[in-house]
This record gives structure tokens, C-alpha cells and sequence, in this order.
């Protein structure tokens, strides 16, 4: 396997050069950046600046037309990608939840171990409740979607990433759509998350969120990575014209 | 009490010539009924299943990233929605089954055809209705959002387990309704096998009001009966799965 060769002290996600279009439009024009094992890096920008189309490239939902995306060695930008492996390694939550509605809580965390994994109904049953658990969902195992609130379906979508037991978590804007009184509650299960070490990459509007939890924040426009750095300097010290616009315009 | 019932039967043809219920009293006839029966729920139960299944595969098809597999089943729904189902029935029984492979029977001469005219039938009738199936399902597919697929695809399911295990069971309760009624449809085109002389109860009531013209209005009774009486367990079986398949807080 590849990824034999991969040690800690290699980023966990290595981009290089990534070029990513749509038809005629150019989406990514070139991103580079290292996340290393247990680090926390959040992306913000512009609504379009292609923040979206880079993390669903890591875990290949998007394809790129050339650079190279590796995942704890794992090269995704490759004809014979074995896409299962890639997936194994990469939770991803998404903006509208997309829970499975015909599941409840519980069969939702379950299902991708039993079926995906074939790990035995069992044993994937105990770790989905302490999952429920660590989300903070006791009592609601048996609710379906539909009956939770957004701010709770997103503490499910997230528990049922982290069943597959990934190495890296991928979040696109996932408070974007939820009321303000329960984005706190995803937030705090992301900072539990980070806060064990889980390496992440976040997508996010929350710059309150960003600086407190962040080692690393990029800045993306149009396409490019236009500033990055520690938040310590960067919300403080932002050197571009267009970051120091953009957060005046969000803070 | 049996006794008086077709005691009852047999003085009204008596009295009104017209209203020979001569099935109720002669049990030859009773048992051309019973026989007749026995095929058309034959018939319905095969057909019913099959083209359900059809109808899964071939949306399942359709969204191949294959150009002909897709368009291959495109040509076949196009077909069988297209032309009369009882002009396929004729095409599959005399057409193709002159080109199926026969055996020798028991007795050492009869040809036996392997595909009797019940499984013609049954071949005929479930490709008919698997063509609307597939579109049926498709449809429900369709409404199935891509986020929710691209949900489970994240989460290393293949394209053929987010099927099974997400699409369908999504899709299916979509396409509920719809499905019911093709079925309806489907249950009753199945009198249609008459005219490859499938024994179903059309042609076991057509055999019976030819020897017996007094028994025609009575067996077309029978008929309208029967097929109301299991349409009508169809609908309930089908409304009792709709609410089985009901999910708290989706789809309203
Ligand atoms: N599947 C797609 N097909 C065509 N254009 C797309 C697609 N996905 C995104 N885009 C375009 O790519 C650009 C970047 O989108 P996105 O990555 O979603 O930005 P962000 O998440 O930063 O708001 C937008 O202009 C968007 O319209
Ligand atoms: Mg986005």
C-alpha cells in the first residue's frame, strides 16, 4: 500500500499546484497548502471563491484537472484512485447535513461501518451510541431526521463521519444553514473534536470560531490562496488589501 | 346452508332464464371458476413481482454511465409503452415462441415447448409493465437529491450500495402511488392472456357463457366481482406498505 510510506512528521493533506475549472471557468487557479496530523485549518473567502470545490476535491467528489492532492500518501488526483481507501481516511459534513431521512440517528452513525466496512453489527451498534454520546445526542437515537432540529442533524452527520474512524475531517460551512441559537452546539462538538487531536478543515463564516480554534487560517479569492498564516497575525497583521477588506466587511 | 344457497341459484335460472348462475350449482362449472382463478392470481402474482423488479433494474440502468446500456433501455420502454400490449402478447407467443427450444414429452411425441403459454404470457405482460415501471422509478429517483447520494458516496458506499441501501428505498416511496396504479393496470390487462388461451377466468367465463348463453350476464357478474375483489386487495396491500414504509417527519 501507499501509504506505507507516510510517516507523522509528512503533512496528513499535502496540496500542490491544484487547477480545478468548470467548463470555461476556472475555479482553483493554482492552491497550495500542507495540513499537518492534528492540526486545524480553517478556509475562509468570499462566497464563489472556490472554498467548497477545494475540500470536495480532497475527497475526490470534485476531480482536478491537474497539481496534486496526496492524503497521507495517497495521491487523489489519479486514473486508478482507489477511491474506497481515500473515503475511509476522509470524513466529510456537509452544509445541509444530508442525512439519510428513511434512517434514524442510530442507523444513520451505523450504516457505513456495517455496510462500507463490514465491521459487525454489534460491535458498530456500541460505538454509534457513544458517538450519540460524544455529540451530545443521548435520547435521540431513535429519531429520524425529520424530526431534529438542523443544529441536531448536524451533530448526527458528524458522529456519522467519525464512525468510518477517519484520520482527517472535512466541514464546508457546516453551520451556514443553521439557526444562531444552535450553531454553538455544532461548534462545540467541532472544538471537542479538534481538541483530541482529530485533524480538520474547515470551511467556515465564524471568524470568532476561526481565531479560537485555528492553527492555520488561508484566505481564499477567486480562486487563489491570497494570505495565510496563524490567526495571531493574521487577523491582526493582515497584509492584502483584499483580506484586510473582506474582514472588515465580516467582523 | 350451502344446500339453500345453491338450491337458491338453481330455482332463479329456473325462474329467470337470463340469471343462470349455473356456476353456484354445478360443480363443473364451479370448478372451471375455481381454475380460472387460480391462473389469473397466477398470472397477477408473477407479473406483479416481475416487473417491479424489472422497473428497479431498469432505472438502475438508466443511470449507467454507459451511452448504449441507457439507450438500449430507453428503446425498450419506448417500445412497450408505445404499442398495444395485447399485440406483444401475439408477438412474443407466435413470434418468438416459435424460435424457443421444445422438449419431448412424457408420452415419447408431443413437442412441449419449454415457454408454455402462461409463461408468454407472464414474459409479455411483465415487460409491458416493467416499461412503465422503469419510468415510474426513475421519476422517483430523480426526486431523490444528489446531495443525499453524494452523502453516502463520501462515506465509501459504491454506486451499487447507495443504490440499494439509500436511492431506492428513497425513490420507493416516492414512486408509491404511481406504482399502485400501473399495477391496477396491470392486474386487470392480465384478462388480455385470453387470447393466447391462457385457462385465467376471461377465458374459463367465455368458455362457460358459450356452452351456456344463459350464463353470460351472471359470469360477466362474476367477472366485474372478482376483479374488483382483487384490485381491491391490491390497493390495501399496497396502502398497508405505503404506511409501513412511513417515515416520521419526511416527505410531508
Ligand atoms: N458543479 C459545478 N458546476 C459548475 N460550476 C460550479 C460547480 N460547483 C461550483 N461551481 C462554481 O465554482 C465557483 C466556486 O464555487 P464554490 O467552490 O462553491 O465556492 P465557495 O464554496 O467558496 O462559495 C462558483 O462560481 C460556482 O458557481
Ligand atoms: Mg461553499
Amino acid at each position: 500500500m501507499s501509504t506505507q510510506s507516510w510517516t507523522d512528521s509528512q503533512p496528513i493533506v499535502s496540496i500542490k499546484d491544484v487547477h480545478k475549472s468548470f467548463g470555461n471557468l476556472e475555479v482553483l487557479k493554482g492552491i497550495s497548502l500542507d495540513v499537518m496530523k492534528g492540526e486545524v485549518v480553517c478556509i475562509i473567502g468570499p462566497s464563489g471563491s472556490g472554498k467548497s470545490t477545494l475540500i470536495r476535491c480532497i475527497n475526490a467528489l470534485n476531480d482536478i484537472q491537474s497539481g496534486s492532492i496526496e492524503v497521507q500518501g495517497i495521491e487523489v488526483n489519479d486514473k486508478a484512485l482507489n477511491k474506497l481507501e481515500l473515503r475511509k481516511k476522509v470524513g466529510m459534513v456537509f452544509q445541509q447535513y444530508n442525512l439519510f431521512p428513511h434512517k434514524t440517528a442510530l442507523e444513520n452513525v451505523m450504516m457505513a461501518p456495517i455496510k462500507v466496512l463490514k465491521q459487525s453489527p454489534a460491535d458498530v451498534e456500541k460505538r454509534a451510541r457513544e458517538l450519540i454520546a460524544k455529540v451530545r445526542l443521548q435520547g435521540k437515537e431513535e429519531s429520524y431526521p425529520g424530526e431534529l432540529s438542523g443544529g441536531q442533524q448536524q451533530r448526527v452527520a458528524i458522529a456519522r463521519s467519525l464512525a468510518m474512524n477517519p484520520d482527517v475531517m472535512l466541514f464546508d460551512e457546516v453551520t451556514a444553514a443553521l439557526d444562531p441559537e444552535t450553531v454553538k452546539e455544532v461548534l462545540v462538538t467541532i472544538k471537542d473534536l479538534a481538541e483530541e487531536g482529530m485533524t480538520c478543515m474547515l470551511v467556515t463564516h465564524e471568524m470568532g470560531f476561526a481565531k479560537e480554534i485555528a492553527d492555520h487560517i488561508y484566505f481564499t479569492d477567486r480562486g487563489v490562496i491570497v494570505e495565510h498564516g496563524p490567526p495571531t497575525t493574521f487577523f491582526d497583521q493582515a497584509k492584502d488589501e483584499r483580506t484586510r477588506e473582506f474582514l472588515s466587511q465580516i467582523l | 346452508m350451502l344446500e339453500t344457497f345453491i338450491e337458491f341459484f338453481r330455482q332463479l335460472a329456473d325462474d329467470h332464464p337470463r340469471w343462470n348462475f349455473i356456476f353456484f350449482y354445478e360443480p363443473r362449472q364451479w370448478a372451471r371458476i375455481v381454475k380460472g382463478l387460480q391462473y389469473t392470481l397466477i398470472l397477477s402474482f408473477a407479473c406483479v413481482i416481475l416487473s417491479v423488479i424489472i422497473g428497479v433494474v431498469g432505472a438502475w440502468l438508466q443511470s449507467s454511465p454507459s451511452k448504449w446500456i441507457r439507450r438500449f433501455v430507453q428503446g425498450y420502454i419506448q417500445f412497450f409503452r408505445n404499442t398495444p400490449p395485447f399485440v406483444q402478447l401475439l408477438f412474443f407467443y407466435f413470434a418468438l415462441g416459435q424460435f424457443t427450444p421444445a422438449v419431448t414429452g412424457p408420452d415419447g411425441w408431443t413437442e412441449i415447448p419449454i415457454i408454455s403459454n402462461v409463461g408468454w404470457a407472464i414474459i409479455s405482460l411483465s415487460f409491458f409493465a416493467g416499461a412503465f415501471n422503469v419510468e415510474i422509478f426513475r421519476a422517483g429517483i430523480e426526486a431523490v437529491p444528489e446531495s443525499t447520494q453524494e452523502a453516502a458516496d463520501a462515506l465509501g458506499f459504491s454506486r451499487m450500495q447507495t443504490y440499494k441501501e439509500v436511492v431506492l428505498p428513497l425513490a420507493f416511496r416516492v414512486s408509491l402511488p404511481a406504482l399502485n396504479n400501473n399495477l391496477v393496470n396491470l392486474v386487470k390487462t392480465t384478462t388480455q392472456a385470453i387470447g393466447i388461451a391462457v385457462p385465467e377466468l376471461l377465458y374459463q367465463c367465455v368458455s362457460i357463457w358459450n356452452d351456456y348463453p344463459s350464463a353470460q350476464y351472471p359470469t360477466m357478474l362474476l367477472l366485474f366481482f372478482s376483479f374488483i375483489i382483487l384490485v381491491g386487495l391490491l390497493v390495501f396491500g399496497m396502502h398497508r406498505w405505503e404506511k409501513a414504509m412511513y417515515i416520521p417527519g419526511y416527505g410531508e
